[in-house]
């Protein structure tokens, strides 16, 4: 799938690269797609540091039995707003600021289909996140339901549950148009000869994502709308005394919720399809079945979501059913592991760090994925549901799977992006210091869930503490990790050694073999024919 | 080399970290709690079973990925393979896995369904999740009509710092839950104000407790003996401090039991006991 | 895909300057959203702020789309960006169908599963005593009496009017095409009449159900359901027929040709999706 290219398209000039505007507006006007890109991802940082500020606070009051640094209304605060911040707020504006950058590039399109929706797509999120972050002030504070923000528990919360259901619907508002975006862009903007099939991995799982959030946002919409009006307006969906179920706020939230585990996932894969073969020199194995597998597991996304809820009561035909279908992503999800394994083998590999990043995921993410395997078993479910196990299960795929396929993007195409080299040597120790320490914080987080700590609770007994400190110790050293990370990231744009066009050997997508670094501001304003 | 410095010192780190937490595991407790159902063993079995094949199938793909890793190398002068695609490993890749899922589905299947049957209970009992405490109503067999409210009973001092933490801390309630051994017990779950979860893990029980639905779950422990666990599904403010425990004890002590708790009930009925039914429509 | 073809490849795609709109638009939607939660929550200067949003998203919505039709007309968008906003329009109608779907979801959801569930056997013993499984429901906590709304009176007077506004806009469509303005003009009027009185139709009939059935949004799942998803109907069906008026004046303006008019399209296609959902409507809201 390695494209041939044929004509150069560094454009002719333009009239005027920023439009007229300067300073802050010109970040504030910007149509174009690397200037959002740029935007999304410095956002999603900023919220990365929130809400990982946030969970500071939880693994500090978790370090020892015992209330002791804060009262268990604001626990549950910072739980919530830890989990939103971090799912909507740092990965899913992270993936979506890789695709600003990279699709257009990658497909030879002079820019995203719609540049100006794409401007507002992004400058929705910061008066969103400004919604969550004020409903700490309101009385009562912000909501202290969970993420999930299960009903009835949301009817009961003040003036900050208002605000962040409102910012569900701009957050849910922005990734609908990203995705609209996304999908026109890569269907209808692809260079001449760029086919469906030659596109890399990374467009594809954009593609499928898109398609997941079009689908399964507007649904969130709907679930919070319904919490909206049962608080405020005496509508009943989720009250038994007016004939609505508690259990169908949940039903719509999952239906939303499952896909948006792989909405945060496919893109991760999508990233870690380029780095792998660019540092295997070798071509992605597999690529037809890597697309195929992609496609299934966002289909069967969708019909697995009642697998969050085998504690609710569902009758033993509903617990079947949604095990089987759960279990059934395993296979797909195989294929791509063993697609990657494959690419890697008889490889010419070196390790660059987002080589490690890589291989970290590879290794971390079917780890989590195992444990969802373990959890996807309704009849050990029971067990584990609402217990630490979960935690640990998703903060693998997530935290640790999401976040160093992040890194590894970032590692990879900082070069291309600035025009300059990160330290490669910093760069190893940031990997290994994550990698280190985000396993002693999640990793024993099993051990307490199997033995029986709930989640969600600002003290536990006694038996728990060891494995709590130890978490709590992991957790410290992994936020200061991400010190370092800052630091790397801005040590490399301010004074960073000169990137080569192509930095690296074995990367065959357009931004490297037909692109200067760096990129210039207009990439492909005539496109590219494919042969 | 730098990175190679990196990277032995990174190693060893690794080496140490890892070797802390497995001296630590012998002190903590890091599998699931000792069954006294069978539906737990069943639980507990299903999970080594399905542990021992993911640790397999782990093992497998690494292996050969760090096989790769180890062999596969630029810097010692591999050059790299072309090969790139192949149906047929696609094909045996996607059937081998599904061959496993079935085999690991076979015996789930018959847990989730033993787990769901609820029918022929000797003892029925109702429990109530408030913010925050559970009330117990028996409503079937044995004791029929004895209710109270079971509430935390660990001291604020304790919990604030003040004072030295005792052995059950946050695992102890005024009353307990009372049930005879060795007798079916179903657990008829609702709940006066938000979603709460009643839970005991030792006897592969969990079930949510929903506000004006009716919800069940069984257990039939086959020890005597106290057995606790927490609310685990979050309920506001003190979900954290609503602890459920049950003492199993023999038919006999059982039957005394009963016995005392009905010139009690006679004595003082707990006023505060009102089925969400009567707590409608906010 | 087809559209391979027709993408010119030397044909500069356009790719708009930078323009502060939408930051405008942000402004506008986070002014309301905290003038309602203001509002919800009986503070004080919450209609302020949403009047606010609201002049910023008026202003916004004339700048912005003032701007797209200046470039419609100057020829700025050939077929390329054409096919553009056919994608764009057709993922953004399928964004409204979940929407939608989410509330049809908690329909049946009730209907077929937590109103029989509350009136079982076991339910009716311990907590629901007498509850009965029957649709129009209100749920077991509520005590009034109320009457559904029926089918056959103002609903299919409604459903006809609908239908029939499917038909003009189309007739309106194949006019354009034939360069027939005049009788473009007219359809487009019939339709826009049509979805207008739709409205005035609909708000009678909640009159009536307010004053004379006893139905409510407060009245269980029945009124929630029934006005949630009628309400959100209605409010489609009202910048559905604002959006088609702006498509008439600009008719009347002399906008479009008859192989460019994508604008028309689009909110034709946003017409009969809200012609669907009244189906939708009719058929599991109002009949079955
Ligand atoms: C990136 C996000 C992500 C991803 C990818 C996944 C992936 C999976 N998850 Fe996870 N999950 C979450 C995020 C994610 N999850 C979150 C956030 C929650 C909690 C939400 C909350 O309550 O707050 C959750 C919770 C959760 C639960 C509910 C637990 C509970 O609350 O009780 C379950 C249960 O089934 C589950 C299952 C799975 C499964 C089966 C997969 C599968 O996709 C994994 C598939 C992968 C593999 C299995 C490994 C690779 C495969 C092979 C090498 C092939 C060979 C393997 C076999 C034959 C077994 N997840
Ligand atoms: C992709 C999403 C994502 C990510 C990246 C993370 C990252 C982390 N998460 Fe979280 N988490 C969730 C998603 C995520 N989480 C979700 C969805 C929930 C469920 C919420 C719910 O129950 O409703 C949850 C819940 C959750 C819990 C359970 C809370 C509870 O049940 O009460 C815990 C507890 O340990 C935890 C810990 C952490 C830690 C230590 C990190 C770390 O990886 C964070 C590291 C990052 C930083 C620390 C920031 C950067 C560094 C600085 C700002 C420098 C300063 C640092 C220091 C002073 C040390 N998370
Ligand atoms: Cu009750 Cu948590
Ligand atoms: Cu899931």
């Amino acid at each position: 799938m390695s494209a041939v290219v044929d004509s150069h398209g560094h454009g002719h000039e333009h009239h005027d690269h920023h439009g007229g505007y300067s300073g802050i507006m010109r970040w504030i006007t910007t149509t174009n797609h690397k200037d959002i890109g740029t935007l999304y991802l410095w956002f999603s940082f900023i919220m990365f540091m929130t809400g990982g500020a946030m969970a500071m606070v939880i693994r500090l009051e978790l370090f020892s039995p015992g209330l002791q640094w804060v009262d268990p209304d604001f626990f549950n605060q910072m739980t919530t707003m830890h989990g939103l911040i971090m799912v909507f707020g740092a990965i899913m504006p992270a993936f979506v600021g890789f695709a600003n950058w990279l699709i257009p590039m990658q497909i030879g399109a002079p820019d995203m289909a719609f540049a100006r929706m794409n401007n507002w797509s992004f400058w929705i999120l910061p008066f969103a996140a400004s919604l969550l972050v004020i409903s700490f002030f309101m009385p009562g504070g912000a909501p202290g339901v969970g993420w999930t923000l299960y009903a009835p528990l949301t009817v009961q919360m003040g003036i900050g549950m208002d605000l962040t259901i409102f910012a569900v619907h701009l957050l849910g508002m922005s990734s609908i148009m990203g995705s609209i975006n996304i999908i026109t862009t890569i269907l209808n903007l692809r260079a001449p000869g760029m086919t469906l099939m030659r596109m890399p991995l990374f467009c594809w799982t954009w593609l499928i994502t898109a398609y997941l959030l079009v689908a399964a946002m507007p649904v969130l919409a709907g679930a919070v709308t319904m919490t909206l009006t049962d608080r405020h307006f005496g509508t009943t969906f989720f009250n038994a005394a007016g004939g609505g179920d508690p259990v169908l706020y949940q039903h719509i939230f999952w239906f939303f919720g499952h896909p948006e585990v792989y909405i945060i996932a496919l893109p991760a894969f999508g990233v870690i399809s380029q780095v792998i073969p660019a540092f295997s020199r070798k071509p992605l194995f597999g690529y037809a079945s890597m697309v195929y597998a992609t496609s299934a597991i966002a289909i069967l996304s969708f019909i697995v979501w009642a697998h969050h809820m085998y504690t609710v009561g569902m009758p033993v035909t509903g617990q079947l059913f949604f095990m089987y279908a759960t279990t059934l992503i395993a296979v797909p999800t195989g294929v791509k592991v063993f697609n990657w394994v494959a690419t890697m083998w008889k490889g010419a590999l070196s390790f660059e760090t987002p080589m490690l990043f890589a291989i970290g995921f590879l290794f971390l993410f079917t780890l989590g994925g195992f444990t969802g395997l373990v959890l996807s078993l309704a009849a050990v479910d029971i067990q584990l549901h609402d217990t630490y196990y979960v935690v640990a299960h998703f903060h693998y795929v997530m935290a640790i799977g999401a976040v160093f396929a992040g890194f590894a993007g970032v590692y990879f195409w900082l070069p291309k992006w600035t025009g300059r080299m990160y330290d490669e040597a910093l760069g190893k120790w940031h990997f290994w210091l994550s990698t280190i320490f985000i396993n002693i914080t999640f990793f024993v987080q099993h051990f307490s869930g199997l033995a029986g700590m709930p989640r969600r609770i600002p003290d536990y007994p006694l038996m728990f503490e060891t494995w709590n400190k130890i978490s709590s110790i992991g957790a410290f050293g992994f936020g200061l990790s991400q010190l370092l990370f800052l630091y790397i990231v801005l040590k490399a744009i301010r004074s960073g050694e000169k990137a080569k066009d192509k930095q690296w050997e074995g990367a065959d997508s357009l931004e490297w073999t037909h692109l200067p670094t760096p990129v210039p501001y207009h990439s492909f304003e005539t496109q590219p024919v494919l042969k | 080399m730098a990175s190679n410095w990196v990277r032995i010192l990174a190693v060893s780190a690794a080496g140490v970290a890892g070797l802390t937490a497995a001296g630590l595991a012998l002190a903590a407790p890091w599998n699931l709690q000792a069954p006294v159902t069978k539906i737990a063993s069943d639980i507990h079995s299903l999970h080594e079973y399905v542990m021992i094949l993911v640790t397999l199938i782990f093992a497998g793909v690494f292996g050969a990925m760090f096989y790769s890793v180890y062999a596969h190398r630029k810097d010692k002068g591999y050059k790299a393979a072309q090969f790139h695609e192949s149906t047929t490993v696609e094909i045996i890749w996607t059937v081998i896995p599904l061959l496993i899922l079935i085999i690991i589905a076979w015996p789930a299947t018959k847990v989730v369904i033993a787990q769901k049957d609820t029918s022929q209970a000797d003892l029925t009992i109702k429990a109530t999740g408030y913010q925050w405490k559970w009330g117990y109503d028996y409503v079937k067999g044995e004791g029929e009509g004895i209710r109270f409210v079971s509430t935390l009973t660990t001291p604020r001092d304790q919990i604030e710092g003040r004072a030295p933490k005792g052995e059950n801390y946050l695992l102890e309630v005024d009353n307990e839950m009372v049930v005879p051994v060795n007798k079916k017990v179903r657990i008829l779950t609702t709940a006066a104000d938000v979603i709460h979860s009643w839970w005991i893990p030792a006897f592969g029980a969990k079930q949510d407790a929903i506000p004006g639905f009716i919800r069940d779950i069984h257990f039939k422990a086959e020890k005597p003996g106290i057995y606790r666990g927490q609310c685990t599904e979050l309920c506001g403010k003190d979900h954290g401090f609503m602890p459920i425990v049950v003492r199993v004890v023999s038919a006999d002590e059982y039957t005394k039991w009963v016995g005392m708790q009905k010139t009690k009930v006679a004595a003082d009925a707990p006023k505060n006991i009102v089925a969400a039914a009567e707590t409608p429509r906010q | 895909m087809a559209h391979d073809a027709t993408a010119p490849q030397h044909h500069h795609y356009y790719v708009p300057q930078p323009m502060p709109w939408p930051i405008l638009g942000s402004v506008s939607l986070w002014l309301m959203a905290l003038g309602a939660v203001f509002i919800f929550n009986s503070m004080s200067g919450g209609w302020i702020s949403v009047a606010a949003g609201f002049m910023v998203m008026l202003y916004m919505m004339f700048r912005w789309f003032g701007d797209v039709i200046r470039e419609s007309e100057s020829g700025k968008y050939a077929r390329w960006e054409d096919v553009s906003f056919r994608w764009g329009m057709s993922f953004f109608i399928f964004s409204e169908v979940m929407f939608f779907a989410a509330f049809f979801g908690a329909l049946f959801y009730i209907r077929v599963l937590s109103v029989p569930d509350l009136a079982s056997l076991q339910h009716n013993e311990l907590v629901w005593p007498g509850f009965g499984a029957q649709w129009p429901s209100a749920g077991p906590g509520f005590e009034e009496k109320f009457s559904p709304m029926g089918a056959w009176g103002l609903p299919a007077i409604n459903t006809m009017l609908l239908l029939s506004s499917g038909v003009t806009v189309t007739i309106a469509h194949w006019a354009l095409k034939e360069n027939k303005r005049g009788l473009l003009n007219l359809f487009l009027f019939f339709t826009v009449a049509l979805g207008v009185t739709f409205l005035f139709v609909q708000a009678y009939e909640y009159g009536h159900a307010y004053s004379e059935l006893n139905l409510k949004l407060t009245t269980g799942a029945y009124g929630s359901t029934f006005f949630m998803l009628t309400g959100f109907h209605g409010f489609h069906v009202t910048v559905g027929a604002i959006m088609l008026s702006v498509i008439l004046a600009r008719c009347l303006a002399g906008h479009f040709k008859p192989d460019h008019h994508f604008a028309f399209e689009g909110v034709a296609w946003y017409w009969h999706f809200v012609d669907v959902v009244w189906l939708g409507l009719f058929i599991f809201v109002y009949w079955l």
